[in-house]
């Protein structure tokens, strides 16, 4: 049986929760993570997660919300390259294309 | 007999997600607003309640960070920035709405050990 596409939703600081941590530990190849609410804070280059993501040949994509970076004053700052920006439709669209949605 | 209190509020969670940060910052006007002395200190998480640019329009959500620039007006001079915190999350003074104290945690030791009343948020 071929292992179900998922979506991990994380919503807090990396450094107000390990949960980002655990979670990136638990998500496979295929799987995408989007931070979103406080989360979106471990974007930034600089944060307690730098070096801790998934390479890129991990097939692992880390995406995070536009609206949530624009309402912190992150928007214009300095986010890790490899992470994507995604809208309110891109988060839907992220829903759809997987088969379960894990909410850390 | 005085009823002027020493009142240090500190404040360690990000801006959104919670109401800390909106009650804490409720809290020091109010005290503000009746002459106790009053010293606001960010550590932590809580540094990001000053970045600049905060833009809630697409999250619903009230954007309370213009009113940090009403401290002065309040006569809230003692506001204090841990930082550590700063540096650990690669921000500066620079980007921040008002001026602030920048502090090491030993001088953030002293000044609580100064204080009649301190509350966490």
């Amino acid at each position: 049986m071929d292992w179900k596409r998922m979506l991990h939703t994380v919503n807090k600081s990396p450094t107000e929760s390990d949960k980002l941590e655990t979670c990136l530990r638990f998500t496979q190849a295929g799987h995408a993570v989007l931070l979103i609410e406080n989360a979106v804070y471990a974007a930034l280059a600089e944060s307690a997660m730098a070096g801790q993501w998934p390479d890129k040949s991990s097939g692992i994509t880390v995406y995070v919300l536009t609206p949530d970076l624009a309402a912190r004053g992150l928007l214009g700052r300095d986010l890790h390259p490899d992470i994507r920006q995604i809208d309110y439709p891109g988060f839907v669209r992220l829903v759809t294309e997987n088969d379960v949605v894990q909410s850390w | 007999m005085s009823t002027k209190k020493r009142i240090m509020i500190v404040n360690h969670r990000p801006p959104h997600g919670t109401l800390h940060a909106w009650e804490s910052l409720d809290l020091t006007l109010t005290a503000a607003a009746f002459e106790q002395e009053v010293s606001v200190v960010f550590m932590g998480d809580g540094v990001f309640q000053l970045l600049a640019d905060q833009d809630t329009s697409q999250i619903n959500i009230k954007n309370f960070a213009p009113a940090y620039r009403t401290f002065r007006d309040y006569d809230i001079r003692h506001v204090y920035v841990e930082k550590e915190a700063l540096a650990r999350r690669g921000l500066s003074s620079d980007d921040l709405l008002i001026d602030v104290n920048l502090v090491d945690t030993g001088a953030l030791c002293r000044l609580m050990t100064e204080q009649d009343i301190i509350l966490h948020f």
